[in-house]
């Protein structure tokens, strides 16, 4: 277990990056923050000796989703060229609902017992990951890889231009 | 350890706070990742306090599902972005009874 001086500062930078991802106006900084929430749980992971794990982060979410959704706000921005802001909606509603369900999480994580009782001696190196990845879970991980063709392919005929030629219409609403 | 879980407690519930409040397809897909992320914390904690594999298994199935997601969603943003002119979800009302 990491030690909790290590834990609180950088969980008070995951948690102010993770609340400005979904604050700021700018899309793109909200995508770049969550970049660095990212960053951050895959220090968790090291310090949580998941090193495999922290490599998959860094490697799939920061190399490849970050990137993504950075090409879905430039794809998506008005071609107007002005800053891509966004607007926000009911935000003391959902301030409640979220707000209420941290205090509820708090205080289920503050009132069980044994959390903080001596861990396990070691963690799971990635040999055992992967004794139990190719082992005991080797069905679930074929059907995943499945899943990946699906969604590529799925994503590849959902946003194939079909009126490719034709101007793009532009009315809001109209469908 | 109860600091991890509070820490990956208040990512979620950031995360739930933007999907509540974008409007912005973009924007409610990086909430969706932020709650992503906490539930991934919390699975690696877990594996880490029990010393078992099974944990961080369930993690490496949660980010690659969330990759599929991603591209899937974003595929369906530039649809409605093809439809509607925007990527307001607000403007996806097509489906409305």
């Amino acid at each position: 277990m990491p030690s909790p001086v290590v834990v609180l500062v950088l969980g008070a930078l995951l948690a102010g990056a993770g609340l400005l991802a979904v604050t700021t106006r700018n899309l793109v900084h909200a995508v770049l923050w969550l970049g660095v929430v990212l960053a951050g749980t895959a220090a968790f992971f090291v310090m949580l000796g998941a090193q495999f794990l922290a490599t998959v982060q860094v490697l799939l979410y920061i190399g490849g989703v970050v990137t993504l959704l950075i090409f879905g706000v430039m794809l998506t921005a008005r071609p107007t060229g002005t800053a891509v802001t966004r607007e926000l909606r009911g935000r003391p509603r959902a301030a409640v609902v979220a707000i209420g369900l941290f205090a509820l999480l708090a205080w289920a994580i503050l009132t069980t017992e044994g959390l903080d009782a001596p861990a396990a001696p070691a963690a799971a190196t990635t040999s055992e990951l992967v004794d139990v990845l190719f082992g005991k879970d080797l069905l679930a991980f074929e059907v995943l890889s499945l899943l990946l063709l699906a969604a590529m392919i799925g994503a590849a005929v959902i946003a194939r231009p079909r009126d490719f030629g034709e101007p793009r219409s532009t009315g809001r609403g109209t469908p | 350890m109860t600091a991890l879980l509070l820490v990956a407690a208040a990512m979620f519930c950031a995360g739930l706070y933007g999907v509540l409040t974008q409007k912005n397809a973009v924007g409610i897909l990086v909430a969706v990742e932020l709650m992503v992320n906490a539930v991934n914390l919390n699975l690696v904690a877990f594996a880490r306090h029990s010393g078992a594999a099974a944990g961080q298994s369930f993690a490496l199935f949660v980010i690659a599902l969330t990759v599929a997601e991603v591209v899937v969603g974003l595929a369906i943003l530039l649809l409605l972005l093809r439809r509607t002119g925007g990527v307001d979800v607000d403007l996806a009302r097509e489906m409305r009874g």
